[in-house]
């Protein structure tokens, strides 16, 4: 069937902010989805609240709105573009609720929208757990045995009967939210109460417990003709018990035989046909028990997931696209395969190399939670690696973790028995645990016992450990002992630990010897057929297949996997740039690991290559380019600080750098040489030193008096900083520094209280200045400006201080000598306008800032990379880039009539428990926490930021009661905004000190009594909470006894997904916020209209947008 | 390699020389080099005999990880004469597992070769067609290459190559339904030429019910009709279907007597020059698992298993009377996707239908276990005196498995190969 001609206009949802199950994945399959509409002459209209996504750059759709994700907000988009369809299967779970939604509402009928890619029967379908079992059962398959359950009894009655242990699952959340394994009637009281609140259904599927089996993975497609394909089978490295998400995963199946993997493929067409997924794609993850191959389904999302995501990058099959393609009408069959162009999508991909994905967790980040793998997801990001073989793959995607050992290593000695121990339990370790006891001799059947990981991938452990020690101890480092290690994937540096040599002199050795990589192509049919597309991964092997190039290449080095404080805003970076570049004529070339993000498309940069992002592995991937037609440069600044700390090593290894130098780079870095460059432009910075050692830091801490800021330096997300308030404090900070050194020196600095702090993105080119914009952040400094909310253009700042942060801006770029993007982050404190640091690089915030003013800074800083002007790149300069940048003016001085623009930060708390199962602390400080971001963008700033709170899934409530208690340097600041909340009609409860300073101020109030001084919840502030009875709650931390009673509080509220706001200023925009929802109907903006009318009012000039 | 390891040639007809280490047995294997792409199904692929005189070159990067069982192999022994692999297995990991596959093809005395650039070699077959090839190792290898290569070129070429009769059965035996789970009196009696036929399809048969006599591939038309047969079906095989003028006459008998005729494979090419068709050697075949077919009458595509290395030359999407005009109109009913190669012949106006492809699977997906169901229906409308043809073959258009019982009940025995012991 070839496409439908009644589809004029089509609704795309997007997935919202970056969450913890729901990441940058849907950024890639959302845009890919967009095009495809975009190339089939279908009118785009997209919703995503989430600004830092190529998805909702306007080129993508005709109307971009970066509107909360809510069934109210998107029922106004739908009056308003009155769409002829809606596809909500590209946007995860979020999508698909806002669909369900969509339809419960009669939204989708009142205004004759069609739901394409999905119905809603097939939704639910595959989404009820107990109507799923019932498909399953129909499709002669086995579901583990379960029973649903509304509540606590039900449940204890339940595991009467399936017996502990017993897994946990609430029904429609995403990420495995909620989830959990109960082995006693505590763990069962504990998750299914919190399951029961998560799901919106309230509703909780208990389980039979098939902890240990080996778990696959099915990608499917259907198409409106009944044909089905897998694209892709993935085997966990790890378990049943551990959520895929954070398990180990290989592409294809490995321990499958033909029949085995044939009957979950019979299964799994038998259920997208009973679902009834109409067109477009599924998954289904099944258990196989080890000993008897029984079979038993666990589940299946009937969308694109994040398994799509890394089944698209592994085997070339771009199955959003397609999927795409199918909901307008297309069938397989008369959808062409990109890679091969001649062969269509009807058919399966097959592999001749494997796929390794490993997760990256941040447990560093919340130090108080309990690091043991459950079925609830909890890592932040990915790294996937192609190899020829799995120790390849394997070694290669450890590597691209980019976190200090997480290449196996192999001179510890560690005591077996604590190791056979250790890895019973799960744990992000269990891999190494595992390596280690088998090189300390362990028994390969008994860590199968203990950790029901595959004998076949422990023996390739097991391999790898031969490998290693044969290398050590060969005589020589000769050809045949270096060619079978690279074959098995070790480094140059895992080499050079095991042979005392430093990895350059191994790489020397290894050139030397001409033991090279090769580059393998993707082509999803193992060769048969000719790859068009070049989709390069490197492997020792025999034969390479990179071809000759026509034009230099432009080299962009990606920021690897996901974690907080370095997500999906840098790849909008890289895309950004790698879209600019190849429109200026370039051939540009992509290197990065990450596969759930735009930037590893392969049809996004002119090659691709799937790579680690290490000295070494860069280095081939430059070497291969030269070879083939050489290179023009590389960039450094766009990813983030994975590819910036490699500036340095590259250009001494003679690769061009472009854009800024790595001098440069490193003077900012650099305490020293940045001082002298703030010193010249008569600037300021917070007092501070460097120390290497607690002596230094106590004597710069004394100096400068606390509080003050200590930080390593090179961090990005704020990792590791912390506010000192005393010389304990200090000596405890050094003390767990991990690492503190002559090379790894801490900064101190002053910390300003009750500071502004401003953070800057701007554009150099050794010449002129374009500030992009300034962002004011809503809370006080020493929260992590990751973490803040902020608001662009500032709202409380006067244009004297506006010019003095340009004039700074421009100051310090050219002192340090920017060519492309800088972001300084400035706090303004007595009027005195300090220089917090300053990052020659691509920022988080860019892309928010591109999107608040209607200018592509990234794109810009590409160009400018290249040696174009900014004079060149403003509008009418007659460059072939001309319009780029507006023809005067920039983002330091928007007009009166510019849209406000509120970023809010997406916290990840409720994800976390400590040991004892209890919620982690959801105080923000100076490290960052949160996962994504959110947008809120309206004429005024009070909308914004109510919109902004609803986006980010913390809806500010209109009525209701308000919890208040604060420290008492707060005090004072609270009485104006609870007084106003007093006034709109809200109930207001506090407890002691804070409820005499609102009675003192005639504000009567309801007091309660802290729960420290009580030894049952009763009476305080927690049982309200759990009753429903409050709305709002506002808790500012202070030391001592309050301070954990905070702690209770917003574990209470982060368990009940009760808003807490933990800062006066948060509060008072709060109440902005609110007053302005209670009065206010919101209206709906699209970004090109934003852009239309800030271009009205004068800002941005013509293909600007 | 590791340091344990011999070393092993693979050496193409073309001079190029791949250097691996010894696996299997150790000497000398000569056949043509052709890759497969299946990603699961090893113990199958060595197993069926229409890999006889080749040397099997595996694009999956593992191989052998979950060693050797005795319910998957495809036929009584190794047929395939080399195999080249990237990564062998050191350990087999299955519960049905009985051996390695290493420990297996050294028994079997298959000379195999691993650590090898798979990617590479398929990719010159690719471009430079199936070749000629040896693979040599222990001794062997230690030869000069001239010599080697001489040796490879020497061996006789694929094209004429006559092998049913190497890989048919020696004696005539019965499939009994009732071994297969089904239940009551058989539907009909097929009987089943052996011309190098894997182990499956007579299973997928008797799963429908239908007794099979498995007869060898010099069997003649009078032997046949002794056992008056409701149906005849020719196999699979290895060879050049040019050089089977035995096997076209005695089709042309079987179709001249109205039984109802099914062909897998060597059987759909001896149906197309039984026609009047001319067959060809393709540049490098189709082998692997993964091969879309487009169904001309539904417009359905099933996704099938291939092992071929000549087809049919007929003309896709028209109807036409066949050069052999007593035979009526016939259709390609069925097409790769990729190439637009002949995978299936339909005859309008006799009970008479084949696919090139594979659609008893083992190794591969079972889209097409519903022809095995035409044919049923083929013969028990001929037992009731009902003139179904080719035509009537088509799949089913609701493909639910709730849909059609049949469906059902294919699937299931399906999905476990029709094993009770793995049911």
């Amino acid at each position: 069937m070839p496409k439908r001609s009644d589809l004029n206009s089509v609704l795309v949802i997007g997935s919202g902010p970056i969450v913890i199950g729901q990441a940058a994945e849907f950024d890639y399959s959302g845009t890919q989805a967009l095009r495809v509409l975009k190339e089939e002459g279908i009118r785009v209209i997209l919703v995503n609240s989430n600004p830092a996504t190529i998805m909702t750059d306007p080129e993508f759709a005709d109307a971009t709105y970066v509107e909360p994700i809510s069934a109210d907000v998107i029922a106004k988009i739908i009056a308003k573009e009155r769409p002829d369809a809606l596809l909500p299967t590209l946007g995860g779970q979020t999508a698909l609720n806002a669909a369900i939604a969509l339809d419960k509402t009669g939204t989708l009928d009142e205004y004759g929208v069609e739901l394409i890619g999905a119905n809603i029967a097939a939704i639910e379908l595959g989404e009820d757990r107990e109507k799923f079992k019932g498909v399953v059962e129909r499709c002669g398959a086995e579901s583990a045995k379960s029973l649903i359950v509304h509540s606590m009894e039900e449940a204890r009655g339940a595991a009467d009967e399936l017996g502990y242990p017993m897994v946990v699952r609430p029904s429609f959340t995403m990420g495995g939210l909620g989830s959990g394994m109960a082995y006693n009637e505590t763990d069962l009281h504990r998750i299914a109460g919190a399951g029961l609140q998560y799901s919106p259904t309230n509703e909780v599927l208990l389980e039979e417990s098939i902890l240990g089996w080996k778990e696959f993975e099915l990608e499917m497609m259907r198409d409106s003709n009944d044909n089905v394909v897998v694209v892709c089978s993935i085997e966990n490295f790890d378990p049943v018990g551990v959520h895929t998400g954070d398990s180990i995963t290989v592409a294809p199946a490995m321990t499958l035989t033909d029949r085995e993997y044939q009957k979950l493929r019979d299964i799994s067409i038998n259920i997208i046909r009973e679902v009834g997924v109409d067109t477009g794609g599924c998954n289904i993850q099944f258990a196989v028990e080890p000993d008897t191959g029984r079979v038993v389904v666990i589940e299946m999302n009937p969308r694109v997931s994040r398994s799509s995501a890394l089944a698209s990058k592994a085997t070339g099959f771009a199955i959003a696209k397609i999927a795409t393609k199918l909901a307008v009408g297309y069938t397989l069959d008369e959808i062409p395969n990109d890679i091969t162009q001649k062969t269509p999508a009807s058919f399966e991909p097959t592999l001749d190399y494997v796929v390794v994905k490993v997760p990256r967790f941040a447990f560093e980040k919340f130090p108080a939670a309990d690091p043991t793998l459950t079925t609830t997801m909890k890592s932040v990001g990915e790294a996937m690696s192609l190899g020829r073989n799995f120790t390849e793959a394997l070694q290669k995607a450890l590597r691209s973790l980019e976190q200090r050992s997480s290449e196996f290593t192999f001179d510890d000695d560690a005591d077996l028995a604590t190791l056979l121990q250790q890895m019973a339990t799960p744990t992000t370790d269990r891999i190494y645990q595992v390596q280690h006891a088998l090189a300390a001799g362990a028994d390969l059947d008994e860590i199968y016992r203990i950790t029901g990981i595959d004998p076949w991938f422990l023996d390739q452990i097991q391999l790898i450990n031969e490998v290693g020690d044969a290398t050590r101890e060969a005589p020589e480092l000769d050809a045949a002992v270096l060619r079978r290690a690279k074959r098995h994937g070790f480094s140059d540096e895992q080499i050079g630990r095991l042979r005392s040599m430093d990895p350059a002199v191994v790489r020397g050795v290894r050139h030397a010897l001409g033991i090279r990589p090769v580059f393998k192509t993707v082509d999803t049919c193992a060769a048969e057929f000719e790859a068009f597309t070049p989709y390069h991964y490197s492997s020792y092997d025999m034969e390479d297949e990179i071809t000759g190039h026509q034009k230099p290449s432009v080299i962009i080095l990606g920021s690897g996997p996901n974690r907080i404080g370095q997500g999906i805003e840098f790849d909008y970076s890289c895309v950004h740039a790698t879209m600019a570049l190849r429109d200026a004529g370039y051939e540009t070339v992509m290197v990065n690991n990450n596969p759930e993000t735009v930037s590893t498309d392969y049809d996004v940069s002119t090659r691709l290559y799937f790579e680690p992002l290490t000295l070494e592995d860069v280095l081939e991937v430059i070497a291969a380019e030269e070879r083939t037609g050489g290179v023009v440069g590389v960039f450094v600044q766009l990813g983030g600080q994975t590819p910036l700390k490699l500036a340095r090593q590259l250009a001494e290894a003679g690769v061009p750098i472009l854009g800024t130098s790595p001098e440069a780079i490193d003077l900012a870095e650099h305490r020293g040489a940045f001082d002298q460059v703030l010193t010249g432009a008569g600037l300021v910075a917070p007092k501070n030193g460097t120390a290497v050692s607690f002596q230094d830091a106590k004597a710069i801490a004394d100096t400068i008096g606390y509080p003050v800021l200590v930080r390593p330096s090179y961090v990005l997300g704020g990792r590791g900083m912390e506010i000192v308030y005393d010389e304990p404090g200090l000596a405890r900070y050094i003390r767990h520094a991990t690492e503190v050194s002559a090379e790894h020196p801490v900064l101190v600095d002053r910390f300003l209280e009750d500071a502004i702090e401003v953070d800057v993105d701007a554009l150099f080119d050794g010449t002129d200045l374009y500030l992009g914009g300034i962002m004011e952040h809503i809370e006080e400094a020493g929260i992590h400006s990751g973490d803040s909310s902020c608001v662009l253009p500032p709202i409380t700042l006067g244009p004297e201080v506006l010019a003095r942060v340009r004039e700074a801006t421009a100051s310090i770029a050219a002192g340090v000598g920017v060519r492309g993007l800088i972001n300084i982050q400035f706090a303004l404190a007595a009027d005195v306008l300090y220089v917090i640091e300053a990052n020659p690089r691509a920022s988080r915030t860019v892309p928010f800032v591109s999107k608040a003013t209607g200018v592509q800074l990234a794109k810009a800083a590409a160009l400018i990379g290249t040696g174009v002007s900014i004079a060149e790149l403003r509008a009418g300069s007659g460059h072939a880039a001309a319009g780029m940048l507006p023809e005067a003016g920039d983002g330091s001085q928007l007009p009166p009539g510019a849209p406000v623009a509120v970023k809010e930060a997406v916290l990840p708390f409720a994800r976390f428990r400590t040991t004892d199962g209890r919620v982690v602390d959801s105080l923000l400080g100076p490290e960052m926490r949160s996962t994504g971001e959110v947008m809120g963008i309206d004429k005024h700033f009070d909308t914004a930021m109510a919109k902004s709170q609803l986006a980010a899934n913390n809806p500010l409530p209109s009525s209701g009661k308000v919890f208040v208690s604060v420290a008492n340097r707060d005090k004072r600041g609270i009485v104006m905004p609870v007084k106003r909340m007093a006034d709109l009609g809200f109930g207001i409860v506090s407890t002691g000190g804070t409820a005499d300073v609102l009675r003192r101020n005639g504000i009567s109030c309801e007091v309660v009594r802290k729960i420290a001084e009580t030894p049952e919840e009763s009476g305080t502030v927690l049982e309200l909470m759990e009753a429903g009875r409050i709305d709002l709650i506002l808790n500012t931390p202070s030391g001592g006894d309050a301070r954990s009673d905070g702690y209770e509080i917003r574990a209470a509220a982060t368990s009940l997904g009760l808003p807490v706001i933990t800062t006066v200023a948060g509060f008072g925009a709060a109440v902005q916020a609110i007053e302005a929802q209670r009065t206010f109907s919101w209206s709906v903006a699209s970004l090109q209209e934003h852009a239309a009318r800030l271009h009205q009012a004068g800002l941005t000039a013509a293909g600007a947008a | 390699m590791s340091t344990t390891d011999t070393l092993a040639l693979l050496i193409l007809e073309d001079g190029t020389v791949y250097e691996g280490a010894a696996y299997g047995a150790a000497g000398t294997a000569l056949g043509e080099a052709v890759f497969n792409t299946g990603m699961t199904g090893y113990q199958e692929t060595l197993t069926d005999p229409s890999y006889l005189q080749q040397i099997v070159v595996q694009t999956a990067p593992h191989i052998g990880n979950t060693g050797v069982n005795d319910q998957d192999p495809e036929s009584r022994r190794i047929w395939a004469a080399g195999y080249v692999v990237r990564d062998a297995a050191r350990r087999a990991s299955n519960w049905r597992a009985i051996g390695t596959l290493d420990d297996e093809l050294t028994a079997q005395g298959i000379v195999a070769i691993k650590d090898i650039d798979t990617r590479a070699v398929t990719r010159r077959l690719r471009d430079r067609g199936a070749m000629k090839a040896g693979v040599f190792s222990g001794e062997a290898a230690a030869r000069p290459h001239s010599e080697l290569l001489a040796e490879v070129r020497a061996q006789p070429d694929m094209r004429g190559a006559r092998l049913a009769q190497t890989v048919t059965t020696e004696e005539a035996y019965l499939v009994e339904p009732a071994e297969h789970q089904w239940q009551g009196e058989p539907l009909g009696t097929v009987v089943a030429v052996d011309l190098g036929m894997k182990h499956m399809t007579p299973v997928r048969m008797a799963q429908r019910g239908l007794r099979v006599h498995v007869l060898p591939a010099d069997t003649s038309f009078s032997t046949i009709a002794q056992l008056k047969p409701d149906g005849v079906f020719l196999s699979n095989g290895p060879g050049d279907p040019a050089t089977a003028e035995e096997q076209i006459s005695l089709l042309r008998e079987i179709l001249d007597s109205g039984t109802p005729f099914f062909g897998i494979c060597f059987g759909n090419q001896i149906l197309g020059r039984a026609l009047g068709f001319d067959t060809y050697k393709l540049t490098f075949g189709h082998r692997g698992i993964n091969q879309p077919v487009m169904d001309h009458a539904t417009g359905k595509v099933e996704i099938t298993s291939q092992n071929h290395g000549f087809a049919v030359d007929a003309p896709v999407g028209e109807t036409l009377t066949a050069p052999e005009s007593r035979y009526g109109r016939v259709q390609v009913s069925h097409s790769s996707l990729n190439d637009s190669v002949v995978e299936g012949l339909r005859c309008l106006d006799i009970a008479a239908f084949s696919v090139q492809y594979h659609p008893e699977a083992a190794a591969g997906p079972h889209d097409s276990a519903y022809l095995f169901d035409r044919f049923v229906e083929l013969i028990t409308a001929h037992r009731s005196g009902a003139q179904l043809t080719g035509a009537d073959t088509l799949a089913p258009t609701d493909r639910r498995p709730s849909a059609a019982e049949t469906t059902t009940a294919d699937s299931a025995p399906a999905a476990t190969g029709g094993h009770q012991t793995n049911a």
